[in-house]
């Protein structure tokens, strides 16, 4: 985006080398416990959601097991069931998704990117990441304890409530919302604090790289959707076990108004689980492509509308829920808005790939499968977003199709983009390419395989979270099932490049990509050193 | 038109009750025979739709195949448009990359052309919802209460006419009589086919979906609530769907069935029902659950 002057040394590689600075070099626990530090809490922040990755993918692994063969006996109790996908449903999203996106690459880059020496408030960074931790703590309790936390990842009442979902396995599931909610909300307002005031002179926000503008909008969306969930979730808490009757009908309460406040707060998140990857891919697609964004401008204010919009069109998810005719009509059209946006940024990326001179590394390969594989779930997204038509597909298995190909394969594959483009600028050391690729096409393959299928599934008229179906549906989960097998040992071939990285001895330059690459993460050395841009880069 | 159709009913009543007067000592021929005759269930690997059993889900079906096919195009132009793009700008291919950051021309096509696609979706589809919606004069009304784990039928034009419909278990699935595991059920909805049917879908304790995918009919059953909908069952057959919102560890053993007869067997059928069903009223009981014991145990202790 900006080229940059620097009146300082960039080139010192060791924390403590930059004189009166310096601090002693912390031991494991002031390091990582008691960490102030972006990066570090960057580091905390991914390793988090690879744990959180890995539960969640087991999970799915045990799903797909299970659905390989109609009357299967790998899970016999519903219960255990409905624990398994609601736990898979949260920890997804609230601990891999979200603490990969924004917690770890946004603490990661989005200070470097600006100029800045660290984020607005550094104790707070670390709040907000032990928070999430202690909601893993709860939501895996939520998972064992009991007959376990099975209300489905939207939670709705009354099955949630005291009297269908006894014992404390749901409060601890809802609790757990609360933590990861606190420490989304913590962050959301050190992000937007760190990017409204601190970026170094001269860039301004028509300057500011792409991925800082994404977490810009996401913060907002935080800042904003979060208390509205955690009011829901409070009053569910209170009915559990305070005998009040909000969702409780016969107290007077409505269970629909708990789905208003949830999606109210569930499509925003959508969003935020994919406005920061739309923010990677951008950034991998100019690299590679060794091209600027093409339509800066209209990319960034194109993220702000789907933020805008992404906040009023929550009752799509209710279409066979208590809402009339009408309501019907307007969430439908303006669901469908969000499409012109959306196809922005995807015209804009491909038109940034044209005239380029694009190499086909590892993060690009990521970035052009997440564009294609995405405008396959926006696609299907027009489709349900025709109330009419959702009558007939809500809640099959042509959604749970639609929404993995915008996160499984979305912000999935945005993840893997961005892992593989900066993993060099945080560990210092070369990912092996051909293992890369191969885990790219393992990858793409076994995630397709898994969730093509499910479009007929679901058109054939199989419902979501059913852990035995009727025999006419074997075939296509039998296929889903052995995809699901195939992205597990992908997944194998990412823990060994893992090891590859973190074993190589070879050093990285500061730019390892070239010309492509413009931000100031790349004037920096690789690793970057404990504290970068403490002396203020000016940004021409 | 809608009094023909009651006259009609009204001569059909007559007919049957002068048949059945008539066969007064014969054994009645079984009512739903008609509905065996044609099955609609899922088939294995099943590409598209079932079998489309009233005029909303052939609507449906058409708005499906519609938006599909524009949606196909704008996923096969972005596919052909990647594919050249990675070819004709390859690093080996297009050394010296261009600097254009900007067109007009081209950003201004691509907010049109995408916004008046979305006006050719929106048209019909709008339709569709208030045709959907549309519920008015139904020929009768069958309130549907779900709960864990069957679904309860109670019609509201025949006075006590109200039973309970539990799934077959999975041991006692007789493939002989045409019995499908996890779809057939103990008592089959039976509805009159060519008439307009209303639903008043509603739930005894949590939520659940009632979702007929061959009808196009789905709704959530809400505690404390009631919707509607309605279906026009064309032809006689058996139509199966399923409950489609998450209820608890029986949620995929209340399965739903249908009985569509013509109108005559479907009389035929209330006169018989009404003797079978509202002395002996079939309350809900853990000996008639599809459920294994331990789980039912596990689930009621609570």
């Amino acid at each position: 985006m900006s080229s940059t002057t620097h009146d300082h040394d960039l080139s010192h590689g060791a924390p403590d080398a930059h004189g009166d600075h310096a601090h002693a070099k912390p031991g494991f626990v002031r390091r990582w416990l008691m960490s102030t530090n972006h990066k570090d809490i960057g580091t905390l922040y991914i390793t988090m959601s690879i744990i959180g990755a890995c539960v969640g993918g087991m999970l799915s692994m045990i799903m797909r097991q299970q659905l390989m063969y109609p009357h299967n006996t790998i899970i016999t109790n519903g219960n255990e069931w409905n624990a398994i996908i609601t736990a898979h449903g949260l920890i997804m999203i609230f601990w891999f998704v979200m603490p990969a996106l924004i917690g770890g690459f946004g603490n990661w880059f989005v200070p470097m990117m600006i100029g800045a020496p660290d984020m607005a408030f550094p104790r707070l960074n670390n709040m907000s990441f032990w928070f999430l931790v202690m909601g893993f703590i709860f939501v895996m309790l939520g998972l064992t304890l009991g007959q376990g936390a099975g209300a489905g990842w939207t939670l709705y009442p009354p099955l949630d409530n005291a009297q269908y979902s006894p014992g404390v396995a749901t409060d601890f599931s809802l609790f757990s919302l609360h933590l990861a909610g606190i420490s989304s909300l913590l962050g959301a307002i050190n992000f937007i604090a760190t990017i409204l005031n601190m970026r170094a002179p001269g860039m301004t926000m028509h300057k500011m790289p792409l991925f800082c503008w994404a977490i810009l909008v996401t913060a907002f969306l935080l800042l904003l959707a979060i208390p509205v969930l955690a009011g829901a979730v409070t009053m569910l808490i209170m009915d559990r076990n305070f005998g009040t009757s909000f969702f409780e009908p016969a107290g007077g309460g409505d269970p629909v108004l708990f789905q208003h406040l949830f999606w109210f707060f569930g499509h925003p998140e959508v969003y935020i689980m994919i406005l920061p990857a739309f923010g990677i891919i951008s950034h991998v697609v100019s690299t590679f492509s060794k091209k600027p964004i093409f339509g800066y401008l209209g990319m960034a204010y194109a993220m702000v509308i789907i933020g805008f919009v992404g906040f009023v069109v929550w009752a799509h998810h209710m279409f066979v829920s208590a809402i009339s005719d009408d309501s019907r009509v307007y969430f439908e059209v303006a669901t469908l808005v969000i499409a012109v946006p959306t196809g922005i940024k995807v015209f804009s990326w491909i038109a940034t790939m044209w005239g380029g001179s694009i190499e086909f590394k590892t993060p690009m390969l990521w970035a052009i499968g997440f564009i294609f594989l995405f405008v396959i779930g926006g696609a299907t997204g027009v489709v349900l977003a025709n109330a009419g038509l959702d009558q007939e597909l809500h809640n099959d298995y042509f959604l749970i199709a639609h929404f993995h190909y915008v996160l499984s394969m979305g912000a999935a594959f945005a993840i893997f983009a961005g892992f593989y483009y900066w993993i060099g600028k945080m560990s210092g050391h070369p990912y092996p390419e051909f293992w890369g690729k191969v885990h790219f096409w393992t990858f793409f393959i076994g995630v397709n395989l898994t969730f093509f299928p499910q479009h007929f599934l679901g058109l054939a008229g199989m419902p979501r979270r059913y852990p035995d179906y009727a025999d006419a549906f074997a075939g296509w989960n039998f296929v889903s099932s052995v995809g699901s097998i195939i992205s597990g040992v992908s997944t194998m071939i990412f823990f060994y490049i893992l090891y590859r990285i973190f074993t190589s001895k070879e050093q990285l330059a500061d730019n390892y990509w070239g010309e492509g690459a413009t931000t100031l993460e790349w004037a920096v050395p690789s690793p970057a050193p404990h504290h970068t841009f403490e002396d203020v880069p000016v940004i021409r | 038109m809608k009094s023909g159709i009651r006259w009609a009913v009204g001569a059909a009543l007559l007919l049957v009750c002068g048949a059945h007067l008539a066969l007064a000592q014969a054994v009645p021929a079984d009512p739903l025979a008609a509905a065996d005759a044609h099955v609609v269930a899922p088939h294995n690997w099943e590409l598209w739709f079932p079998e489309s059993g009233s005029p909303m889900m052939a609507k449906i079906d058409w708005l499906m195949q519609y938006v599909l096919w524009i949606m196909f195009g704008v996923v096969a132009f972005v596919g052909v448009l990647m594919g050249y793009v990675m070819w004709r700008f390859s690093a080996g291919r297009n050394k010296v990359p261009s600097h254009v950051t900007h067109n007009t021309l081209i950003e201004v096509i691509w907010i049109v052309i995408p916004t008046l696609l979305l006006a050719v979706i929106i048209i019909p589809s709008l339709n569709l919802i208030f045709y959907e919606g549309d519920d008015s004069n139904p020929y009768m009304t069958v309130t549907v209460t779900g709960h864990q784990w069957y679904w309860e039928y109670s019609y509201n034009a025949v006075p006590g006419l109200d039973y309970t419909s539990y799934m077959i278990p999975d041991d006692q699935i007789d493939v002989a009589k045409g019995q499908i595991r996890r779809l057939s059920v103990d008592h089959p909805l039976v509805l009159p086919v060519g008439e307009k049917i209303k639903f008043d879908i509603t739930s005894g304790d949590v939520l659940h979906g009632f979702y007929l995918p061959s009808l196009g009919v789905q709704k959530y059953a809400i505690p404390g609530t009631i919707q509607t909908s309605w279906t026009l069952i064309t032809k006689p057959g058996t139509y199966y769907g399923q409950c489609n919102q998450i209820c608890g560890l029986g949620h995929d053993a209340m399965p739903i069935e249908i009985k569509a007869v013509p109108m005559a067997d479907y009389l035929a059928w209330v006169k018989q029902a009404q003797a079978d069903y509202t002395d002996n009223a079939v309350p809900p009981s853990p000996a008639s659950s599809p459920l294994p014991a331990n789980e039912l145990a596990d689930a009621t202790t609570h």
